[in-house]
Parts: structure tokens; C-alpha cells; sequence
């Protein structure tokens, strides 16, 4: 498998924010983006996740003999944004089991993956009773009970403390290790050994 | 007049009641007591009204009126407590204040349901419509209205207490105003005037109404009294539900897993 | 697709009570008619099935914004629309959802309103029914306006202003469905096929056209 971005351009009213980006990922690689606020890091970000319409360029998937996937790329990917895509009201475990049943694919059981991120206990709590850190965590538990394989990842660990960032520096590195590919904007060191690092200039 | 210093009592009473804890031992020992007051008057009422004897025009319908006037009278006198509850609220800031509001909307809204219900069954003997725009009667869906209209406002807020002071505003609002929209709606009504209504004047009653409505209305008031402190005693326990959930998440997971399988 | 149904439905139904604001709304509305007009018996019921028609169409506008504005807040919306499911077909899921919560609630309060403004038994089942099937045109042409809206601030209003006109064959072919119904000489069966055309037409067109309105419109 393999993820190839040639020549990205996004625009915003006629303006590019994001222009010229090229970088090819294998299975099990991770690209790191790093730059100011508001060098585009999050367009480039929603442009490969198919959520924003490329000025030009491409974004494609294909296997190792080069056939490219069926269907948009979008399909094959988990974005997590800043937003946690989870709704107040309802319970964590209903959250994600909606996400699980609409997305297809299902990977971990619900439970099991909240026993990933250690929030096992709140399953049954609506999700607005959740700390921040918390909230942040049901979100990241959401990339694993359906399975896709690639990660676009957006600022993923704001608002989490050490031992929560730990963890989900190993949810990742496991990810990568199964032949995952991985894009997100972050600071952090993902102790992901093929890395590659983009930096963004404002 | 006896039910006047029935309020006063419950006002004062309140006061030493402030307490949540010593509300919800309260609670406990007064439901049986006022319930089975509840039921004894409802029955006795229920008798005197059946035995009441017709009236020469109204013939049979006028029992309807021993369920339909002490509704419109409870659905009055509960906005009353709502709004008495509000100044607690707005004045005092005190949490059984908004308890009590919020308890008593449904209650309100029910009993005013009830006689608008019981007016139209009334209604279609008497009118030969079910509904008539007539002043009383849409004076009183408008209460309707308004009591619907802070139920949703209370349920609107994610978090109750942050409900309460909107609520209470609302709520001496609409006390405030009531007067002036009933005033305004007979006014209305009398510019128009339809041929149809027969405005219902009431005749000095006679002492074989008066009594059962009379032991009906004081059934109502123990129904409501009994039902208020048993939604007040649920909404404080949904409040403790809440706060133990709240602090369920903060729980260390270690800790709370345990808590989780004994649950289970 | 039943995931995202069930999970609408239970989203409308227990949090921040929706559907009762909607009912609420329409009730509202109907009282203040008798004001405008009169207490007059007979002429109300003569337009009883207009004002039921206008306050129904007002009150299923009215929770329109919410119907993407909400996913939209969360991020949910974003992770709608990069599934493989034809994002049309959720768009008439989530139009079907809203209209379950919304709509449907107005047409069975119908029958009472219809018995506050002393219309007739027959003209309360010709009413009931023709909301009954018209009711979900609205949400169907709804979603595209609020696809169209949604990434405005206070697109609640501007929602309403695009898609009022857009309804006007809705209530033409519903209102004279009723006189057909009421009237000797009218015709009820034309129109009332001509409205469930006009419901079929737009759950196919409704969401076709939100979906390709959130595609290009994304930020």
C-alpha cells in the first residue's frame, strides 16, 4: 500500500494557503507536520482527507503492485480534527457504537477499545460529563473500532496529560507497525522509526 | 381560607426544608401520610359528586364541573407556587427553590390540560362544539402555552442548574403578564362578541354543589402536594445521580473498573 | 444507515426536547390565529385548513438549521460525509430522521387542532392526511437549504427565506386535495396524487442536491 500526494494546492477564496506539496508514505510509514498556527498545516490536513477540493494536484492510494483502491481516498482513511465528532447527549458507548456501525468496517469492540485509551469506566456516562482530556481520548478510541488504514490526525493529543499521551503514542506506533499509514500535525515524537518530517512555513 | 393557611404553612415550611437532606427525610415520612389523605378526600369527593343532584339545565354534565373547576384552580394556584419558587431562585439563589419550580411545571401543566380537557367535554353538550374561542377558555391555553414553553426551556439547558436562573426569570415574567393577557383577552373576546357562546355566569350556588366541590378541590390540593414533593424527591435524587456520574468520570480508571464490575 | 436513523431520532427526542419546541411552535401559532381574526366559528373552520397547513409549514422550517448546524459544531459532519455510503443517501436518512421527530409529530396534533378551530370531522382527515404526505416534501427540500446554509452563522432565518418558496406547490396541491375533500365539485384525487408526486420528486432531489452542496462547500 501506498499513499502518494503529488503537487497539493489548496486555495482559499482564489488565495492558495497550502501550494506544491509532494511526499509518498508505505505501509508503516508516518509523516510528521510541524509549523506555526495558520501556516495551513489543518488545510493541507482536510485536503487529504478529501473534506476540501484540491486547487491541484492528487492524492492517491494504491497497492504494492501500484493498482490504485477503488473509490476516493476519503474512504480509506480516519481524520481526526480538532472537533471530537462525538455528540454531548449521548453516552460514550453509544457514540462510538454509532460511529462503528455507520463507518463500516468494524475493527475493535467497543469496549475494547475504550480499554485502549483507559476510559472504560465512563462507557455508560454521556459524554459531556468527560473532562476535555477525557473527551479527547473517546475520540481517539473512535480510529479503532472501525479499522481504515490510513490516520489523518490533527493536533491529536491537545488537552491530553503525559500518561494519556503515552498511551496514545503506543496506540499509534502499534498502528504503524501493522502496516498503517500515518499523517498528523504534531509536535510530539511518535517513536515511529520511518518518519518523515514536513514543515510548514508561514 | 383554609387553604390559604395551607400555603403559608408550606411557604414557612420551606424555609426549615432548605436543607436537601432534611427535605428528602421529609419526603419520606410525609408521602404516605399526604397520599392516603389524597385518596381518602378524592374518594369522598368522588361520592358527594356523584351524589349531587342534577341540575335542572346542565342535567348530568354538571358533575363535570366538580373534576373541571378545582383543575382550573390548581392550574392557577401552581403557577403561584412556581412563581413564589422563582423569587427563591432569583433572590436566594437556592437550589430547592429551582427544585421545587421545575417539580412543579409538569404538575401545572397537567392540571391545566386536564380543565381544558374536562371544559371541551363540557363544552360539547352544553356549546355543541368541543372548542369555543371563548375568553376563560383561551385564557387558560395560553397558561397552557406558557407552562409547555418553561418545561422546554428547563429541558433545553445541558446542565440543570444552569436552567434555573433563565426558568425563574421566565417565570415571574409570565406571572407578571398573566393578568394583563387575561385582561386583554376578555376584552378581546368582548369585541367580538360571537352569537354562539353563552358566557357561563355563575348563579350563586347552591349548598349540595358547593360541598363536594369543596371536599374535590381540597382532594386536588392533597394530590398536588403529594405529587410536588414526590417529583421534588426525584429531581433531587436525578441531582445526586448526576453528581455521583460526574464524579465517576474523574474517578482514576483503576478505581472505577472495579466500581464498573461490581455494578455489573 | 439505521445507525445514523436510530441515532438522530434518539438525539432529537431526549436532548434539548426538539420535537415538543416544534409542537409548542405550531400550537402557538394556531392560537394566535383566532386572535387575528375573530372568535367567529364558522369562518374559522373555513380556513382552518390553511392556518393548519401555514403553521405546520412554519414549524417544520423552523428546526431546519439544526439539522446539519449541530454535526457541523461537533465535527460529526466531516466523518458523515467520508464514508462510502452515498452521502445522498444519508442526506435523505437524515432528512427522514428530522422529519420523524418534527414532522410527524405535527400531522398526529392535528386532529386536535383541527378540533380548536371547529373544523369538520372530514376536513380534519383530509387535513391529517394531505400534511401527512406533504409534510415530508419540506424536510426533503429543507435539507438542501440547510446544506446550503450551514456554514452560515445565523443561517436560520436565510433558511426559511429559500426554502418557503421552493414549498409553494406543496401547499397548493395540499390545500386543494382538502377542498376536494370538503367540496362536492372539486377534485381530491389529482391533487393529492400531484402532492405524493411532488413528496417522491423531492426525496430524491432534496438530498441529491444537499449532498453536492456539502461536497463543494466544505472548508
Amino acid at each position: 500500500m501506498k499513499l502518494t500526494v503529488d503537487n497539493m494546492t489548496l486555495e482559499r477564496g482564489g488565495e492558495p494557503i497550502v501550494s506544491g506539496i509532494g511526499f509518498e508514505l508505505a505501509a508503516g510509514e508516518a509523516l510528521v507536520i510541524t509549523g506555526e498556527n495558520g501556516s495551513g498545516k489543518s488545510t493541507a490536513l482536510r485536503g487529504m482527507a478529501g473534506l476540501l477540493p484540491l486547487a491541484s494536484g492528487s492524492v492517491k492510494l494504491a497497492d504494492e503492485t501500484g493498482k490504485p483502491f477503488e473509490g476516493p481516498v476519503r474512504e480509506y482513511c480516519h481524520y481526526l480534527g480538532h472537533q471530537n465528532a462525538m455528540k454531548s447527549g449521548l453516552t460514550v458507548h453509544d457514540n462510538l457504537d454509532f460511529w462503528r456501525r455507520f463507518n463500516g468496517h468494524p475493527h475493535l469492540a467497543v469496549e475494547e477499545a475504550l480499554e485502549e485509551v483507559d476510559l472504560l469506566h465512563t462507557a455508560d456516562l454521556p459524554f459531556h460529563y468527560l473532562s476535555a482530556g477525557q473527551k479527547r481520548r473517546v475520540a481517539i478510541a473512535r480510529l479503532l473500532v472501525s479499522d481504515r488504514p490510513v490516520w489523518i490526525l490533527d493536533e491529536p493529543t491537545s488537552g491530553l496529560d503525559a500518561p494519556s499521551v503515552a498511551t496514545f503514542t503506543g496506540l499509534v506506533k502499534a498502528f504503524a507497525e501493522s502496516g498503517g499509514i500515518l499523517v498528523a500535525a504534531t509536535h510530539l515524537d511518535l517513536g515511529i522509526n520511518a518518519t518523515r518530517r514536513l514543515e510548514f512555513a508561514a | 381560607m383554609t387553604t390559604m393557611t395551607a400555603d403559608t404553612q408550606k411557604i414557612s415550611g420551606v424555609w426549615s426544608l432548605a436543607n436537601p437532606g432534611r427535605f428528602m427525610g421529609f419526603a419520606n415520612r410525609a408521602v404516605p401520610v399526604m397520599g392516603t389523605v389524597a385518596i381518602l378526600l378524592l374518594l369522598l369527593g368522588l361520592y358527594l359528586s356523584f351524589n349531587a343532584p342534577e341540575d335542572y339545565q346542565q342535567g348530568y354534565t354538571v358533575l363535570i364541573m366538580f373534576i373541571h373547576v378545582p383543575a382550573a384552580w390548581l392550574a392557577m394556584m401552581t403557577y403561584t407556587i412556581m412563581a413564589i419558587s422563582a423569587i427563591g431562585t432569583i433572590v436566594w439563589r437556592h437550589p430547592m427553590a429551582d427544585v421545587s419550580l421545575r417539580s412543579a411545571a409538569p404538575l401545572g401543566a397537567v392540571f391545566t390540560f386536564l380543565a381544558l380537557a374536562t371544559g371541551s367535554l363540557w363544552g360539547k353538550p352544553m356549546w355543541g362544539t368541543w372548542w369555543e374561542w371563548d375568553a376563560r377558555m383561551t385564557s387558560v391555553l395560553i397558561l397552557l402555552i406558557i407552562y409547555l414553553g418553561l418545561i422546554a426551556l428547563s429541558k433545553a439547558f445541558e446542565e440543570p442548574a444552569e436552567a434555573a436562573q433563565p426558568v425563574a426569570i421566565m417565570t415571574l415574567t409570565g406571572f407578571v403578564i398573566i393578568p394583563v393577557i387575561k385582561f386583554s383577552v376578555d376584552w378581546w373576546n368582548t369585541l367580538h362578541q360571537p352569537a354562539s357562546v353563552s358566557r357561563f355566569d355563575r348563579p350563586a350556588m347552591s349548598a349540595e354543589f358547593l360541598y363536594p366541590l369543596l371536599v374535590m378541590a381540597a382532594a386536588y390540593m392533597a394530590i398536588f402536594f403529594t405529587l410536588h414533593i414526590m417529583t421534588m424527591r426525584n429531581e433531587v435524587l436525578a441531582r445526586r445521580i448526576r453528581s455521583i456520574k460526574r464524579q465517576a468520570a474523574r474517578r482514576n480508571s483503576s478505581k472505577a473498573t472495579l466500581l464498573h464490575e461490581d455494578e455489573a | 444507515m439505521l445507525a445514523l436513523l436510530s441515532r438522530d431520532i434518539r438525539l432529537s427526542l431526549h436532548s434539548n426536547g426538539g420535537s415538543l419546541t416544534g409542537l409548542l411552535f405550531f400550537l402557538a401559532v394556531i392560537s394566535v390565529f383566532p386572535f387575528a381574526i375573530g372568535p367567529d366559528n364558522a369562518l374559522l373552520s373555513t380556513l382552518a385548513p390553511a392556518i393548519l397547513w401555514i403553521g405546520a409549514l412554519l414549524a417544520s422550517l423552523l428546526d431546519l438549521d439544526r439539522l446539519f448546524a449541530q454535526d457541523r459544531e461537533d465535527g460529526s459532519l466531516d466523518i458523515l460525509v467520508m464514508q462510502t455510503h452515498p452521502l445522498a443517501l444519508t442526506m435523505f436518512v437524515k432528512a427522514l430522521a428530522h422529519w420523524l421527530v418534527t414532522g410527524l409529530p405535527l400531522v398526529l396534533a392535528t386532529p386536535v387542532f383541527g378540533i380548536m378551530l371547529n373544523l369538520s370531522f372530514q376536513g380534519i382527515l383530509a387535513t391529517a392526511g394531505t400534511l401527512l404526505v406533504g409534510t415530508p416534501a419540506i424536510a426533503f427540500i429543507g435539507t438542501a437549504g440547510a446544506a446550503v446554509a450551514v456554514r452560515l452563522p445565523r443561517g436560520g432565518m436565510l433558511i426559511s427565506v429559500l426554502v418557503l418558496p421552493l414549498v409553494i406547490p406543496v401547499l397548493i396541491f395540499g390545500i386543494s386535495a382538502i377542498r376536494g375533500a370538503l367540496e362536492e365539485t372539486a377534485p381530491f384525487t389529482a391533487p393529492l396524487l400531484f402532492l405524493c408526486a411532488v413528496t417522491l420528486f423531492t426525496s430524491v432531489l432534496g438530498p441529491l442536491a444537499a449532498a453536492i452542496m456539502l461536497r463543494h462547500s466544505a472548508d
